[in-house]
């Protein structure tokens, strides 16, 4: 609960932040976006925690290998879902430091609710 | 005078916490400090504004049965459940409705163990002594299949109903593939609340909270914002909710969302706890911190009528003392 106002706070500076960022380097361009390749599957992602940079992009491609998953963690403003068989790409540019639990937002069977990776942002 | 009180609902919530679980009384007071003749009049202002006057009456909250459930948590399976039916029945003034909060039971992937479930949790909701019980599901019940073997045996998950000025209603924020009550049943909600005078009171009941409460735990409905903004007319909303296995209050404009404890097993505070972990069973007291909701809807007269706004009052004691005390039913 005390969390939500920073998360809104974050989400918006995520938001003000990101075309700030690609204004503020635009000769690095698409070069410097990072891709992070996330795989899901019954009730697990792999890896189970990636790295970010603060204000640096990241691609994250992510599929699944069984049944349709979700993606989400708010306060990156990340929400995708998952359909096996094609790549959902997703970009964030993360503002603050920390780490973000992204989880599994849609069911997947009797384990769902423990599926979940992290985010560490420095 | 009586315009005066057309514009003012109050309603006093009150929780009391027993024994083996959490036992909450809600005692809304239409109005405090009036001499009985002004209570008619409150009553009848509320029945003009209203349709109908709110008059006193009992009810209970069950949540979190998750009947079929088996582990280190809470080896006892439905022994919680059992003795809270046991308990309900033994109230003094016995509630009218009981609604739970969905988890009925506990999913699994066996066939026809589902159904099987869903029957244990009938027989043993059927042994309460009330002529209402409303359910809504949890995802345990309904996230597997959308909620189709669900609505075999309890008919609609989202549906409305008024009890003595109250207006009740059962949302479904589960039998989607993802945490939201999603467009159509919105779109039924605004629909359904259309009639209603903004000081009717609204009792909204589902299983998780229409809030970010923990969205990392999976602690919230995703378009539950755009719930409460359909709710947001209205002076005086209690949302009652499940999922968290805890006591929880929080207020957002006129409205109140109280979370009831689970008769299952306890999870930690979201905001200390690092991890989504039951709490470990203790022989000792293996029922501590399982509980039930006890509301009570107040008189209209002797009080005073002063607030605009929805006042809720919630006394809570952790109980620790074991059944003794949750089966003397003086103590309520
Ligand atoms: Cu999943």
């Amino acid at each position: 609960m005390i969390a939500t106002p920073l998360r809104h706070a974050l989400l918006a500076l995520a938001l003000l932040t990101s075309p700030a960022a690609s204004l503020a380097a635009p000769a690095s361009g698409e070069g410097a976006v990072r891709t992070v390749e996330i795989v899901a599957h019954r009730f697990e992602f792999t890896p189970g925690e990636i790295t970010l940079e603060v204000g640096q992009r990241a691609r994250l491609r992510l599929s699944s290998q069984d049944v349709t998953h979700g993606f989400y963690m708010k306060a990156l403003g990340i929400d995708a879902t998952i359909e096996p068989g094609r790549v959902t790409e997703v970009e964030v540019t993360p503002a603050a430091p920390g780490r973000y639990t992204v989880i599994c937002d849609h069911y997947c069977g009797s384990g769902h609710g423990g599926m979940k990776m992290t985010i560490v942002v420095r | 005078m009586a315009n005066e009180i057309d514009r003012r609902t109050f309603l006093r919530v009150a929780g009391l916490s027993l024994g083996a679980g959490a036992l909450y009384q809600v005692a809304p007071a239409l109005a405090g400090g009036l001499a009985d003749g002004e209570g008619g009049d409150v009553a009848e202002a509320q029945r003009r504004a209203n349709g109908e006057a709110v008059t006193p009456f009992t009810f209970v909250q069950l949540s979190d049965t998750h009947v079929g459930f088996s582990g280190p948590p809470n080896p006892t399976g439905t022994r919680a459940f059992e003795r809270a039916v046991e308990l309900v029945n033994r109230l003094e003034r016995p509630p009218e409705l009981v609604l739970f909060t969905g988890d009925l039971t506990h999913d699994s992937d066996q066939p026809g163990e589902p159904e099987a479930r869903l029957r244990r949790f009938q027989e043993i909701a059927g042994r309460l002594k009330v002529t209402e019980r409303h359910v809504v599901p949890g995802e345990h019940d309904a996230a597997a299949d959308g909620g189709v073997r669900f609505r075999g045996v309890f008919g609609p998950t989202s549906y409305a109903f008024d009890h003595r000025g109250v207006h009740f209603v059962a949302l479904d924020n589960v039998s989607r593939a993802r945490p939201e009550v999603g467009p159509e049943l919105r779109a039924w909600l605004r629909r359904d609340l259309a009639r209603f005078s903004p000081t009717t009171p609204i009792v909204l009941f589902t299983h998780r909270p229409l809030f970010d409460l923990k969205p990392e735990w999976e602690w919230f409905t995703a378009d539950g914002d755009e719930v409460m903004r359909i709710l947001a007319p209205f002076e005086n909303v209690t949302v009652l909710y499940g999922h968290i296995h805890r006591e929880d209050r929080h207020d957002l404009g006129h409205a109140r969302h109280l979370a009831a404890r689970s008769l299952i097993f306890a999870f930690p505070d979201p905001v200390t706890a690092a991890e989504k972990v039951p709490a470990r069973f203790d022989p000792a007291r293996p029922f501590h911190g399982l509980g039930l909701r006890l509301l009570e809807r107040g008189a209209a007269a002797g009080g005073r009528l002063d607030a605009r706004e929805v006042e809720l009052t919630l006394r809570e004691r952790s109980g620790t003392e074991g059944f003794a005390q949750l089966l003397r039913p003086t103590s309520l």
